[in-house]
């Protein structure tokens, strides 16, 4: 391979990387909310423009009464390890959800609500789903005012132009 | 990989990152900083200061941790140094690329 040859290689390799990601939220256990605010968050941290779109049951990482209270799924969920019976038993997810809490601390990993005001003051666009609000009968006033706006699905496919924009389903 | 700046002899490793901060100096930083895009000014040295002074204490950096510093808030960090601004204030600052998530 030539010179001339090489840097179009490079070229080519530069035009393909990441330039937004758009992510959509749509379950409220804690292990995923912070999947999607970790990617989103990693993505500005690399200059990589990133959205969120909270639909259905992501809705409730970003209303003021919920977001301080999600859990982990300890019924359900295999890679807890813990038999099904047991899991159903009251106050465990709690528990499993403070011992994961304590864990994310350790690494510096903040709670839903300052991870929300991290992702704002980074960039991030937080957008929420028109329907799953309508469906769930709630309004702007039960957001955090970080989100945008309300919009529908339409509106952030609309945003999702552009290249090299990935979207992400979580 | 070794670079000449301001007459100094520099080591980088191989992404352009400072091996050794005793090598570092203003100048240093004004020239990595151009090739990052940056014009540095009085704002980003009290950064540049705390992210060394983090460094050197053997703190591990997070965006969070700079926000709650007291010198910078996150919305700043990002102004000062856009386009990435943990790696690239901490290559400005002649310490090694952060290893964090967040």
């Amino acid at each position: 391979m030539d010179t001339k040859e090489m840097n179009q290689d490079l070229d080519q390799k530069k035009d393909q990387k990441v330039k937004k990601m758009m992510l959509i939220l749509s379950k409220a256990t804690i292990d995923n909310v912070y999947a999607c605010f970790i990617l989103a968050n990693g993505a500005r941290m690399e200059g990589i423009e990133a959205e969120i779109f909270f639909t259905f049951f992501g809705l409730e990482a970003v209303q003021k009464k919920k977001l301080e209270h999600l859990h982990v799924a300890t019924v359900g969920n295999p890679a807890m390890h813990i038999p099904t019976l047991l899991g159903g038993l009251p106050g465990m997810e709690s528990f499993a959800t403070n011992m994961m809490k304590k864990e994310m601390e350790k690494l510096d990993i903040p709670p839903v609500g300052e991870f929300i005001e991290i992702l704002e003051a980074s960039g991030a666009k937080l957008w929420a789903c028109k329907l799953a609000m309508d469906m769930f009968h709630l309004e702007r006033k039960d957001l955090v005012d970080e989100i945008s706006d309300v919009i529908t699905v339409g509106d952030f496919y609309q945003r999702a132009e552009g290249d090299n924009t990935h979207l992400l389903f979580i | 990989m070794e670079t000449t700046i301001a007459g100094q002899t520099i080591a980088l490793n191989n992404e352009g990152y400072l091996t050794d901060l005793n090598q570092w100096s203003r100048e240093v930083a004004t020239h990595i900083a151009k090739e990052e895009g940056i014009d540095l000014t009085d704002e980003h040295w009290p950064v540049i200061e705390y992210l060394q002074e983090q460094h050197r204490n053997e703190i591990p950096l997070t965006i969070r941790k700079v926000g709650k510093s007291g010198i910078v808030n996150i919305k700043e960090f990002y102004a000062l140094f856009p386009g990435g601004p943990l790696k690239k204030a901490s290559r400005i600052s002649g310490i090694p690329k952060p290893a964090s998530c967040i």
